[in-house]
């Protein structure tokens, strides 16, 4: 299996290459390329969890005499699934949506080697490897962010998404180097022997969470994310937003826990707070965003946080030797990782669809797609259920599980874990609301009421291709969602590994009834929900049908609500989120609204503005920005100096370091 | 190695420092050359010392390629190049002769200390080669800053590397190739350095270096 899955890392690699050889040519035909090696390391990631043995293999690759180790355990396993489906997903998509590309030479060259990347990170069993390949999917990504580089927020984005991918990387590498100490084996299987101390292990984690979360984007190193991933090219940035995410909490799950010994408890509060904080600040951003791709975005930090919080709920039963609690946090996680993958790669196709249909992005430049594009609004509207958590699709079913774990909390014995794990709920209990009603939102202003602009009145559907890649990913929402069990059921090896325990087995349950724990404790049946939903759906029909009278009424010709026919009359993307900037915008965003009314008399007209601040930006980046160009400015001065000065440096220097050490020599 | 051998090469890297102290306060640049060359043939003495009393032939090379190369080629290609630019009077100095052998001083002392520090489980002969040869060294630097003209400071550059050669005699096992190595990149570089003196004295009519940062548009 290890096998299969490395030759397709490679194949999709060296497709890179043909397609920078090409520069640009038969995008197509590489995007259609793309998809096979997905679904052959999909499938070997499949065999794995199913019961295949872990396989362990060193290429003759990389550093010579150490080369690269891969190895394929049901963790990799599990996460090569993801980046499977997704990558095959959205290779399918980009046939359809790469042939608009006006600059393919841009985009083609670095795609599949961003998959092949983020296949080696996952199968890779030593330092070396995994931070090469780390960096490679890194600069790919960065690359392909940077396709249309010519406007001006492409480039402001590329740039913070370098400096932030940088600073990420610096912390792996610390990370990886405390992990292998003095010793200088690198290999995960030397690191895994060696013997952490509780600082050590601190250290590492905090590291990690820097490293990965950076990535993964928790707050408050998230943000880069919305910039970059919303100007990418659309396939991109479901990859970016699907699998490139899950992939840095391959990274966290990978470090803290299978590399290091379990951590103590009271790292847990940490975790689940900041995954808690993530997604209320993530969720609330993305209520007041305008433009599609950026919703999405920041509801990808807000899953995130669902995501962190789980493990970190995972990490807490685990320290304290809850194995079945800790198993069902670790399995929600994983499963909203994997929901996440499906519906946000639906959600990023469907904008890219129609970005690619209408040309904009903005909310207030889209309206009444239903009826120009009914296929695309249908699959949509499965992925903005899906994403609201709302029953029976797979949203919920993972969401649900989260707050089953957190129910498992009295368990605990540390009286701060007992606090801090409702108080996590509640937060987490928002940003679901608050998600539900962002999509509301997207889904209201995209494709209901009348179009905005001229573009959205005449927009047309897009191709087979896209439409394919996005129904095959509806499905698998469905599927996931209708039977929880065929995903559940292949988690039980990853839990085992990681925290010696899983959930019983699923698919035995009766009727497809989902029961983590004990029927007691809670179960839930899709199927059930799913025919309630069905019968009284068709029940309210019918009877509104039934009653409804037939006769013939006379009556002023209703204006629909519009008296003024202009579709600005509307409600807007600014209008819809306004009650929850007056609620949480004041602290948490920083907004301020004026009214500019001119007095009687006057013609011109009233003015409304939003003032909106990021205060993570201005508090906490901007300063560490102004502080590195004084330096670097002060430091500019280094390079006028004449010869001389240059030499009396080297002596000054060496000088410095010899008393120094006769000092302490 | 016996009392009267150890006395021998403790006498000639002393020697290598006293002539570096030489070299600081020449004011004059023939003068400078002259030392030089004494610099080069202490060095060879010693290094050939070392490959007597050490047994060790290949030193030998190492202490004729010290002769043929520091103490005639180089300083022959010296004089030619300062005759031929009508500077061999000149007289430059940048800090004072007292400041700067002050700090020579305190640049020996520093290296004795940190040597002897450093190297507690070496035999004694080593110590002192070593602290003697990074006061080679650190007085070649010395050099290089406070001299101004693009001569002295090669001068410099070659005393500091006569130091090199010493701490590699005095370090037993050093494999030839490595000195070999070291001694052609210092031919190589002399060559670079030669070409570009004359390079800047064709453009500035000078090789002070003051001429450099002046043209770079700064002023010292």
């Amino acid at each position: 299996m290890l096998e299969i899955s490395a030759a397709a890392a490679l194949g999709l690699l060296l497709l890179s290459l043909t397609a920078a050889f090409l520069g640009g040519r038969g995008a197509g035909p590489i995007y259609a390329l793309a998809i096979l090696p997905c679904l052959v390391a999909g499938g070997a990631g499949l065999g794995v969890l199913g019961g295949a043995p872990v396989g362990a293999l060193t290429l003759p690759l990389g550093l010579p005499w150490i080369g690269a180790h891969l190895r394929l355990d049901s963790l990799s396993a599990f996460f090569l699934v993801l980046i499977g489906l997704g990558g095959a997903a959205a290779s399918l998509y980009a046939v359809g949506y790469g042939r608009h590309e006006e600059d393919p030479a841009r985009v083609v060259p670095f795609y599949p080697g961003f998959l092949g990347a983020m296949m080696v990170v996952v199968l890779a069993d030593d330092a070396f490897t995994f931070l090469v390949a780390w960096e490679v999917m890194s600069l790919l990504s960065w690359a392909l962010v940077m396709a249309h580089h010519r406007a001006i927020e492409v480039r402001a984005a590329g740039y913070l998404y370098l400096v932030m991918a940088a600073m990420g990387t610096m912390a792996l590498i610390l990370a990886f180097g405390l992990l292998a100490g003095t010793s200088g084996d690198y290999s995960f299987a030397a690191i895994r022997a060696a013997h952490h101390s509780v600082a050590a292990s601190v250290a590492i984690a905090a590291l990690v969470l820097i490293g990965a979360g950076s990535k993964a984007g928790l707050a408050p190193f998230h943000l880069w994310l919305p910039r970059a991933h919303s100007v990418a090219p659309s396939h991109v940035s479901a990859l970016m937003s699907g699998v490139m995410t899950k992939v840095a909490i391959y990274a966290f799950l990978r470090v803290t826990f299978g590399l290091i010994d379990p951590l103590p408890w009271w790292t847990s509060p940490a975790l689940i707070l900041i995954g808690a904080g993530t997604a209320v600040l993530g969720i609330v951003n993305a209520n007041v965003a305008s433009e599609t791709k950026r919703i999405l975005a920041y509801s990808t930090i807000e899953n995130v946080g669902v995501i962190f919080t789980a493990i970190g709920l995972a990490q807490a039963f685990a320290a304290d030797g809850l194995h079945m609690a800790a198993a069902l946090a670790l399995s929600a996680a994983l499963f909203h990782a994997f929901n996440h993958m499906a519906f946000k790669s639906l959600l990023f196709m469907g904008a890219g669809a129609v970005l690619n249909a209408t040309g904009r992005r903005d909310l207030d430049g889209l309206g009444g797609l239903i009826h120009r594009m009914p296929v695309t609004a249908f699959l949509m509207l499965v992925g903005v259920m899906a994403i609201s958590a709302l029953p029976p699709l797979n949203g919920f079913a993972s969401e649900w599980m989260v707050f089953q774990s957190v129910l498992a909390s009295p368990a605990l014995t540390q009286l701060g874990l007992q606090i801090i794990v409702p108080a996590a709920a509640g937060l987490l209990a928002l940003a679901a609301a608050l998600a539900a009603a962002a999509f509301v939102r997207f889904y209201g202003l995209g494709f209901l009421g009348r179009p905005r602009s001229a573009a959205a009145g005449e927009a047309r559907e897009v191709d087979r291709f896209m439409l394919a890649a996005m129904a095959l990913l509806a499905a698998l929402c469905a599927l996931a969602g209708l039977m929880p069990a065929l995903v559940l059921d292949r988690l039980a090896p990853v839990t085992q590994a990681l925290v010696g325990g899983h959930l019983p087995q699923q698919l035995a349950q009766p009727w497809l009834t989902l029961v983590p724990v004990s029927a007691a404790r809670g179960s839930y049946n899709p199927l059930l929900v799913f025919v309630f939903i069905a019968l009284a759906a068709s029940a309210a029909a019918w009877v509104v049908h039934r009653l409804g009278t037939r006769a013939t009424r006379r009556g002023p010709a209703w204006d629909c609500g519009f008296p003024e026919t202009s579709p600005l009359t509307q409600y807007g993307a600014g209008s819809f989120a306004q009650p929850l900037r007056q609620v949480l915008g004041g602290t948490l965003l920083a907004v301020r609204e004026e009214v500019d009314m001119p007095p009687p008399g006057d013609a011109r007209p009233a003015r409304h503005r939003v003032i909106q601040h990021d205060l993570i930006w201005e508090r906490a980046y901007l300063p560490v920005a102004d502080a590195v160009q004084r330096v670097a400015t002060s430091a500019n001065r280094l390079q006028f100096l004449s010869i001389r000065r240059y030499l009396a440096l080297v002596l000054a220097s060496l000088v410095s370091l010899l008393v120094v050490l006769s000092l302490w020599g | 190695m016996g009392h009267m051998s150890f006395d021998i090469a403790h006498l000639l890297a002393g020697g290598l420092v006293l002539v570096s102290f030489m070299m600081i306060y020449q004011d004059r640049l023939h003068a400078l050359l002259n030392t030089f060359t004494l610099h080069a043939l202490v060095l060879t003495a010693a290094v050939a010392w070392q490959a007597w009393t050490q047994g060790a032939d290949h030193l030998y090379i190492t202490a004729a390629i010290a002769l043929i190369f520091k103490a005639i080629i180089i300083p022959g290609a010296l004089y030619r190049i300062i005759r031929r630019l009508g500077i061999h009077r000149e007289v430059e100095q940048v800090v004072g002769t007292g400041l700067t052998m002050l700090a020579g001083m305190g640049l020996v002392a520093l290296s004795i200390v940190v040597m002897l520090d450093v190297t507690t489980k070496a035999t004694a002969f080593a110590r002192e080669d070593l602290a003697f040869a990074l006061s080679v060294v650190l007085l070649g630097l010395l050099m290089m800053v406070t001299r101004r003209n693009a001569v002295s400071q090669v001068v410099g550059f070659m005393s500091l590397e006569n130091g090199l050669i010493l701490a590699a005699a005095g370090a037993k096992g050093m494999p030839l190739v490595v000195e070999i190595t070291v001694a052609f990149s210092i031919l190589i570089a002399f060559i670079v350095i030669g070409v570009f003196l004359f390079r800047i004295r064709e453009r500035f009519d000078t090789v002070d270096l003051g001429a450099l940062d002046r043209f770079r548009g700064e002023m010292r």
